[in-house]
Parts: C-alpha cells; structure tokens; sequence
C-alpha cells in the first residue's frame, strides 16, 4: 500500500483541481445570479470551497510528485513510507475536515486559511512530517544536492515557518494593533505563496533536467542564482500586497525592490533549456514537455503584467481591482497549473507510456482549449479591472457599486463561459492520467 | 545562506513589532468582538480592507468617515440580504460591534488613495492625522 502513496497524493490533487474549478464555475454563477444557492451555500462559503480546493490542488500534486521523483527516478528508498501514510492520511482527513467547516459556517475568515483555525494544526504536523521524512530520506544520501532538491527543502521549512506565522493573529499583541495585523498576515501569504512555488518551480527544474538527460540543468550557477534570488524575494518580497498598507515606508520600499525579478531569472532558465534542446529530446519529453512550453509562455505573460503592476503608479490604480486577480490566476492556472500537469503528464508516461499515446489527440484537444480558455479568462478579468478602477478614480460617486458591478455583467458572462471551456481542457487532459493512476492503485 | 538567514530573523523581529507611522489606538474590546463576528462570517469572501480581499462588495476601509455613508448605513445594510449578501441576522449589539471594529480600521489610514503624491513612477502615500 505504501508504494502507492504517491499515486494517491496525484489523484487527490487532480480530484482537487476538477473539483476547486467546478466550485469556480459556481461561485462566478453567484456573481451572475445572486440568488444562485443564496440559501443553501451564499457566496461567503462556496468561494472559500473554491479557494482551498484549489490551493490543495498545487500542495498534494506537488508533494505526491516529490515523493515519487525521490524514491522511483533518483532512486532513494524513503526513510520512512509510513511517515508518508500518514502525511497523506492526516491531510486527507484535514480535507474533510475543511469542507465540513464551511458546510457548517464555521470560518476562521481570514483569507486564504478561511477554515476553522484549529484546522491548521494537524495540516502544521503534515508539514513536519513531510519535513522530517524529505531530510531524513536525502541528507548524506546524495552529495552536492542539485538545485531542485534545495528548492524542494526549503519550501518545505519556510512553509511551516509562514503557515505558523499567518496564524500570528491569534496572539492579542499582533490583533489589537490593526496595521501590525494585516501587515503580518499578507506578508506570511505573500512568503506561503513563495514557499509552495519553491515546490513546484524546483518541479520544473527536476523536469527540465529529466527530459534533457542532462544534470547540468540542476546544478549550474544560473539555476542557484535564481534559488537565492527566488529564496530573497520568498523572504522579503511580499509587500506588493501591502503596499498601500501605512507601514514604515522602507518596508514598501525594500520589499518592492525584490519582488518580481525572479520572473525574469526563471524565464532566462526556461529559454535557455529549450534553446539547448536537441529534436530527439523534444520528442522524447512528449507532454511534459508540451506543458512546460506553456509554462513559459504563461511566464512570459505574467512577467508583463507583474512588471506593470509593480511600477507604484500604476499600482495605485490595480490595486483592489481584477487585474490583481488576472495577476494571481495568472500564476496559479499559466505557471503553477501547468508545471503540475507536465508532473503528472511525466510520472504517467514513465509508468504507462501506453496509455497516453492512445490518448494523444484528446490530450492535445485539452491542451489547446485549456490555454486558449485561459488567455480569454484572463482578459475578461483585465478588462473588469480596467473597469473597477474607473469606477474608483474616475467616476462622479453618482454610481453606486452595485451599478458599477451591473455593468461589468458581460464581462462575467464571457468569464465563466471561458471557465467552463477551461474547466472541459483540464478534464481531457486528466483523464488518462486518472486512468494511469487508477491502474497502479489496482496493481 | 546564513547570512540571508540572520538578515530575515531581523527583519521578521522588526515586522511583528513594529509602530505604524501614524498613533492609533490599540483596538478596543468591542472591536475586537466585531472583528470575530467579521472573521466568524467570513466577510473578506466579499468585502476589502486596503484592497485586500474578496471583490463581489465594496472595499470597507474607510465605510465609516466616507461621505454619505458612517454607522447608520452600514447598520441598515447588515440584514439586508441585498444581492449576493447572505441574509444574516445580527442583533443591535452584534451591530455595534461590528461598527466598533470598521471604526478602528477607519481611523487607521484611507483607502483608495486619491491623494498620493508621485514621481518618477513612485508613490508617496497619504497618512492619517
């Protein structure tokens, strides 16, 4: 059963990608109709349903792909599956746990981690596990540890220092004082955010290194910039969320500085892989491959965007409004979403190669929906954004906000249509992983 | 690497500890037991503090010295159920609550910043006397 343990994480993170974008369609139903599920499930709940699914998407999908680049590509036995069992156990029940506390509305209401804070305890002691079972495995095992596996580690550590640290506010010192309240918990989501993109860019790199035969990827003095340049920007980086937050002024200014240059680092390590890809490689990385090109074209499309936002003044103006959110969605579907499935479209073929070449037309057929749907949901959300700020800067104040919400409608309309084109890509592409997953469950 | 790890010790230490620039009162009790009822309902699925949180309502950092709106208009609204807001049922002393803590925030800073200062791209943002 341990042996599977991998394969469960996978096909809990693919079950949560389907599931948080089924929660996505509704929730924007509730945006077009609000009297849509108003009594049983009003927007406060079902978007939190949404939001957490989806966050366990990236956490289970990138774990479970650890897990099984570990013991079966590097080929170090775990020091200790049962340790993994239960990592996977408690986080499944923690899952359960999480959804009952929004059926039942008892929130903890603070974003991001909107479940019942008491929640969070057992998700901390998975962490610790993972943390105890990762060191253990790799420490004195593998000399000169390339890139990935750093990233991995210290995703790992600074997710369970910046999952704890957003949990500051139950101390009565950080919550009676306002400003030092809001400060620390954007700043832990912005290094938690930081922390699982450590995971999975250390993903990438471990797929970029794989597909091109070459260990070189992992252990060149680019790739270890980018780490500490990734690591700087986990650590100090986060006040974009913040920035217009009356901190200390050097806060805003040195966080600022950090944020967003590990786009370009990452980018330049993307381009120059592909540069030095030989046709047969390409070839032979097959969807993996695929995926991690629309990594970096996503990458690219959100390096834009990021560098645009980031200049203050134009910030002034995004701040608050869609464009954040094409921002984040950007990342999380573009970048995030698409290195997971070129794991998971990795691990399938080394198992099952079989099963995804009779698949290959519906594979392509979701790929292509999956990224036209998204550059359309992410303009739908520019434009809202574009919107909003009018509405704020511009307007008379003879509009309400609800007149205002009112006539961004269409572009709702087109949102969920692209999300449902979107959500109908993802299913394509995931079912023959489900297949190949199901089939080694069964084994 | 441990350089990077003594600098991000200091700079956490300053960061939970730190002083706003501007003086603002600790939050009071009944602040504090309207922040519970604004966290216990989950209210930043809709609503914002400094643009952050959810975006189906209005941003609320400054809904209380805004003009034409304050206490009263947010009492009104809280049971209203309007749109996509759940129908609650607070009690007036829940709503006073509630009030206490939009207060607290109001008095913190404003929200968007229509009067900051700029150059060369940089913003100088407005603080609360």
């Amino acid at each position: 059963m341990n042996q599977k343990i991998p394969f469960l994480f996978l096909l809990l993170g693919l079950s949560a990608l389907h599931l948080g974008a089924f929660f996505g369609i509704l929730i924007t139903l509730q945006y077009i109709y609000p009297e849509f599920l108003k009594e049983a499930l009003a927007f406060n709940r079902l978007r939190e349903f949404h939001v957490s699914t989806l966050i366990g998407w990236l956490i289970l999908t990138a774990t479970g792909g650890i897990y099984y680049y570990i013991s079966k590509v590097l080929n170090v036995p775990l020091y200790s599956k049962k340790i993994m069992s239960i990592q996977f156990s408690i986080l499944l029940v923690c899952s359960f746990a999480i959804y009952y506390s929004f059926l039942v509305g008892k929130m903890g209401g603070r974003e991001y981690l909107t479940y019942h804070p008491i929640i969070s305890l057992p998700i901390l002691i998975a962490w610790i596990l993972f943390a105890i079972n990762y060191f253990k495995t790799l420490v004195g095992k593998i000399q000169n540890w390339p890139v990935y596996l750093w990233m991995w580690g210290t995703g790992i550590v600074f997710m369970i220092y910046h999952f704890s640290e957003s949990h500051l506010w139950l101390i009565p010192s950080i919550r009676e004082n306002f400003i030092r309240d809001i400060t620390v918990q954007w700043k832990s989501y912005g290094s938690f955010v930081g922390s699982w993109n450590m995971l999975i860019y250390g993903t990438a790199i471990f797929l970029m290194s794989k597909i091109k035969n070459e260990n070189t990827v992992g252990r060149g003095k680019v790739a270890f910039f980018f780490y500490f340049l990734g690591l700087s920007n986990l650590m100090f980086g986060w006040a974009h969320h913040t920035y217009f937050i009356p901190t200390q002024p050097w806060i805003r200014i040195v966080a600022y500085a950090m944020s967003m240059s590990e786009w370009i680092i990452f980018l330049s390590i993307i381009i120059s892989w592909k540069k030095s890809l030989n046709k047969e490689a390409k070839i032979k990385g097959n969807f993996a491959y695929k995926f991690l090109l629309a990594t970096d074209f996503w990458v690219f499309v959100n390096l834009f965007i990021a560098l645009l936002i980031s200049i203050p003044y134009i910030n002034l103006f995004t701040h608050g409004t869609h464009i954040t959110v094409a921002h984040s969605m950007g990342t999380t579907i573009g970048i995030n979403t698409t290195i997971l499935l070129a794991s998971a479209m990795f691990i399938a073929y080394k198992e099952n190669a079989g099963i995804i070449e009779a698949n290959t037309k519906i594979i392509k057929l979701g790929y292509w929906l999956f990224n036209g749907a998204l550059a359309g949901f992410l303009t739908m959300l520019m434009l809202g954004g574009v919107a909003r700020s009018k509405w704020t800067f511009l307007s008379d104040k003879t509009t309400s906000f609800g007149e205002m919400q009112s006539s961004i409608q269409p572009l709702i309309v087109a949102f969920l249509f692209f999300g449902v084109v979107l959500f109908i890509g993802l299913l394509f592409v995931a079912i023959p992983l489900i297949k190949v997953y199901f089939n080694k469950l069964k084994k | 690497m441990a350089i990077i790890v003594i600098v991000f010790l200091g700079y956490n230490f300053f960061i939970y500890t730190q002083k706003p620039p501007i003086e603002v009162q600790k939050m009071s009790e009944i602040a504090i037991r309207g922040e519970k009822i604004y966290q216990d309902n989950n209210c930043t699925a809709c609503h914002q503090f400094y643009g952050l949180g959810g975006y189906l309502g209005p941003d609320l950092t400054n809904v209380i010295s805004e003009e034409g709106k304050g206490a009263m208009y947010v009492k009104a609204f809280l049971n209203s159920g309007i749109k996509s807001m759940p129908q609650f049922n607070f009690s007036e002393e829940e709503k006073e609550a509630l009030v206490a803590f939009l207060e607290a925030v109001d008095e913190t800073g404003h929200y968007p910043i229509y009067e900051a200062t700029h150059n060369y791209g940089w913003v100088s943002i407005k603080y609360k006397k």
